[in-house]
């Protein structure tokens, strides 16, 4: 266990009582449970918990870290966050890879209840969204936030508690909703005690990162933070008040939200599009404002360009959930409101977008040769092209035809493949090498592999889905000269048959990629020196103002 | 502008309190109304919540995630109410914790599915989806005629009536009991069931096996209750129709 030997031994005793508490705390949900799957999950704490205790004590008297270590950036819980990133980028789009090719072939679903497609759906949406995108977003946020506060980590604990607790919550969602436990919110299916768990996981998160901001020896908060900081804060707020629940007992999953209805339906959309706003685009843009210039070498184009669109993502996304309503029970108001400010995100939108893509002037010849800095700039692309179709889509008369087909499941990964992916796997071919004490990745070849799969991968996907969503949503509109419907349901998803084994290739080209990258990067970590030195911008010794 | 935002950015509360005002303004104008539209607009008075059967099929059409690829909300548009027929009310969901209102048709709306189709139908349709409807792409559930697990019901129509769900005490006291009579029509219990949900509720075997009580009697009773929870949509129509 290297990530021990980076602990102080006080550090290692904390820890070590952190791992017995998470035990304790299985052992208690699992016998007030009993059985069920509360019960599973109170045991996977435990083991959990022990195999954390047994190592920390193991490990209690091994060499301590050097006494400078202060003077050094914390990276070791990033790269436990990469790896673990890669996992449920594997997980999260293999299963995704297989639902798609369930509905082509539906006839491969094992006779098991947990390999339905309605079981797996959520695996592969939490999986690629918490597991993938979370993972992601938490270990280079640590990396950020120290580069550009030039400032350590405020302790070598806690962020290994979250990572930790952010994969517990994740392991817990999943396998749950294997075992048939799900509150059928979208993407916040979780059960009310997993939920809970991440709220304390999310506090201990802010806390670390307003105490590291705090030691900071820059003046300035860098744009990348603002992101950083308004997706951990904003998806605290739609997490808690969406996932408000009422347990059947305190002894199951089972659990009612308090909410009912058409608020219900509100305030899941608030939260739904939100978590697109404030998980799959902010934390995303801090990403994308911290590593596109350091890769291309250019400085962010326009300071003020990138206030303006930072307020206006912060302050308009929060209307548009109600774009999700059109035409249904919730009232006309509300609808036209999301309407609106879906339409003018599109500024703000487009602002990210043009300071990305012109931060690149300059520098045209590296995106033509360094195949990571291309898969940030097909990122930006990508931002710009699927914000500019989300507020297309939110005109409600547009909405009218493509809502409920697959063209929502196109424009979804138009924006999660091609925008969020894309500059994962930017991130990632930038930081670990850097991580791993080297110049290059062990295989430097695979990554332009990787690139093109995944923009073929990608124009597949989403060119398939496009033509099944418009071609359903007009078949179900059709009338025929006598004044009835053309076409019977039944008719208008045979059509679509072309269109989602089109789509399962493309998904498997995406896959495919996503996997050489994962080896690719335990080749590079697996070859790294001894101790890799990772102050390319050192710490300075001044305290902060 | 410029300077002020100079400004903030250099105090990292100040940056948390301006996030969290300028991300809380639009959810607070758009959600907060909507708690007194509930309160103004009269929900229908033949309106009931589900039975417990309805209510352990509810459960496991949410277990089963059928909502990920079936809505439960016909939108206002000509061709949905020419194919599924009313549109659905707000005043229709007001006891579902949760919605399932959906967001995908990858099969067909289900807010009227409701006495459609025969009982025998929907057990033959569960099990094996192909064998009545040869193009289709749903997946079979052939373990849902497993016996029901009524442990929970009791807990769960109290909780649900702590939210407001109009459950008196007897039906509470009385669901697991309740779940099974719905079932068989012709035991002694079915008078209680009567005497406590009324004589409009569909009471018969639903899975062609009377005696067994099985997850699919509670799946099918739960689908053939689907929009049928109020006659107000039909009414409305009925209503817009002669005013034409």
């Amino acid at each position: 266990m290297k990530a021990i030997a980076t602990l102080t031994r006080p550090e290692r005793g904390t820890a070590l009582l952190l791992s017995i508490g998470l035990a304790v705390l299985g052992l208690v949900m699992a016998a007030v449970a009993r059985q069920g799957v509360m019960a599973t999950h109170g045991m996977m704490a435990v083991a959990l918990g022990l195999f954390l205790s047994v190592a920390l004590a193991g490990a209690m008297n091994e060499p301590e870290p050097p006494a400078d270590r202060l003077h050094r950036y914390y990276d070791a819980p990033t790269r436990f966050g990469i790896g673990l990133t890669l996992i449920w980028a594997v997980i999260g789009m293999g299963v995704g890879v297989w639902v798609a090719a369930l509905l082509y072939w539906p006839e491969g679903t094992p006779p098991w209840p947990w390999t339905s497609f309605g079981r797996l759906r959520p695996v592969h949406t939490s999986g690629v969204i918490f597991g993938f995108g979370g993972n992601a977003l938490i270990a280079t946020s640590f990396h950020v936030l120290q580069r550009t506060s030039r400032a350590r980590l405020a302790d070598s604990v806690s962020p290994w508690f979250i990572l930790i607790g952010f994969n517990l919550f994740c392991l817990w969602a999943a396998s749950g909703y294997l075992m048939g436990s799900t509150q059928s919110k979208e993407y916040a299916e979780a059960e009310w005690y997993a939920d809970i768990w991440l709220v304390v996981v999310w506090v201990t998160y802010f806390v670390l990162y307003i105490r590291t901001l705090a030691r900071r020896n820059e003046p300035h908060i860098y744009v990348a933070n603002w992101y950083y900081m308004a997706f951990i804060l904003v998806v605290a707020m739609l997490h808690i008040v969406n996932n408000i629940a009422l347990p059947v007992n305190l002894g199951t999953a089972e659990s009612f939200p308090v909410w009912a209805g058409v608020q219900d339906a509100m305030i899941q959309w608030w939260y739904g599009h939100n978590a697109v706003a404030f998980f799959l685009t902010a934390g995303f843009l801090g990403m994308l404002y911290y590593f596109l210039p350091v890769r291309s070498g250019r400085p962010i184009w326009s300071y003020r360009l990138s206030i303006i669109s930072f307020w206006g993502i912060v302050f308009f996304y929060i209307w548009v959930g109600s774009h999700h309503l059109h035409y249904t029970a919730l009232p006309y108001w509300v609808q036209t409101l999301g309407m609106t400010f879906s339409v003018m995100l599109l500024v703000p939108s487009w602002a990210s977008a043009g300071n990305a893509i012109a931060t690149l002037n300059g520098a045209w010849h590296k995106v033509r040769d360094d195949a990571t800095l291309r898969f940030m700039f097909v990122a930006a692309v990508f931002y710009g092209l699927s914000t500019f179709e989300g507020s297309f889509l939110a005109i409600r008369p547009v909405n009218s035809l493509s809502h409920y087909t697959d063209w929502t499941v196109g424009h979804v990964h138009s924006g999660t493949l091609g925008w969020v992916a894309m500059i994962v796997f930017g991130a990632i071919y930038t930081l670990v090498p850097q991580l791993s004490g080297r110049e290059t990745m062990a295989w430097p070849r695979a990554i332009e592999w990787h690139f093109w799969l995944a923009v073929g991968g990608t124009l597949i996907y989403v060119v398939s889905m496009w033509n099944a969503g418009i071609t359903q949503g007009l078949m179900w509109r059709a009338y025929d000269e006598g004044g009835a419907l053309s076409y019977s349901f039944i008719e208008t998803v045979e059509a679509m048959a072309p269109y989602y084994l089109l789509r399962t290739i493309g998904g498997g080209m995406f896959l495919t990629g996503a996997i050489l990258c994962a080896l690719n990067c335990r080749a590079t970590f697996r070859d790294a020196p001894a101790l890799p030195d990772t102050s390319e911008r050192p710490l300075s010794p001044q305290p902060a103002e | 502008m410029l300077k002020l935002h100079y400004n903030l950015e250099k105090v990292s509360m100040g940056l948390v309190v301006a996030i969290i005002v300028a991300a809380s303004i639009g959810g607070i104008v758009e959600i907060a109304p909507l708690f007194r539209i509930d309160e103004t607009v009269q929900l229908p008075e033949d309106l009931r919540p589900n039975t417990p059967l309805e209510l352990a099929g509810r459960e496991i059409f949410i277990r089963e995630g059928c909502y990920a690829c079936h809505s439960q909300m016909v939108r206002s548009l000509g061709d949905e109410l020419d194919r599924y027929g009313p549109y659905s009310l707000a005043a229709e969901s007001a006891y579902d914790h949760p919605m399932l209102w959906g967001s995908k048709r990858t099969g067909p709306d289900l807010a009227r599915l409701g006495e459609k189709y025969s009982d025998d139908w929907h057990v033959a349709h569960l099990i094996d989806p192909r064998a009545v409807v040869p193009a289709s792409i749903m997946p079979a559930y052939p373990w849902l005629m497993r016996p029901l697990d009524t442990g929970l019901l009791r807990d769960g129509l109290a909780t649900l009536a702590r939210l407001g769900v109009p459950y008196d005490e007897a039906q509470i006291a009385a669901a697991p009991a309740d779940a099974l009579a719905q079932s068989r029509p012709d035991s002694t219990e079915a008078e209680g069931f009567i005497e406590r949900w009324g004589e409009e509720i569909a009471l018969r075997d639903f899975d062609g096996d009377p005696a067994r009580l099985t997850e699919m009697d509670a799946l099918v009773a739960y689908l053939q209750s689907l929009g049928r929870l109020t006659d107000a949509p039909y009414r409305l129509m009925a209503a817009e129709e002669g005013a034409q």
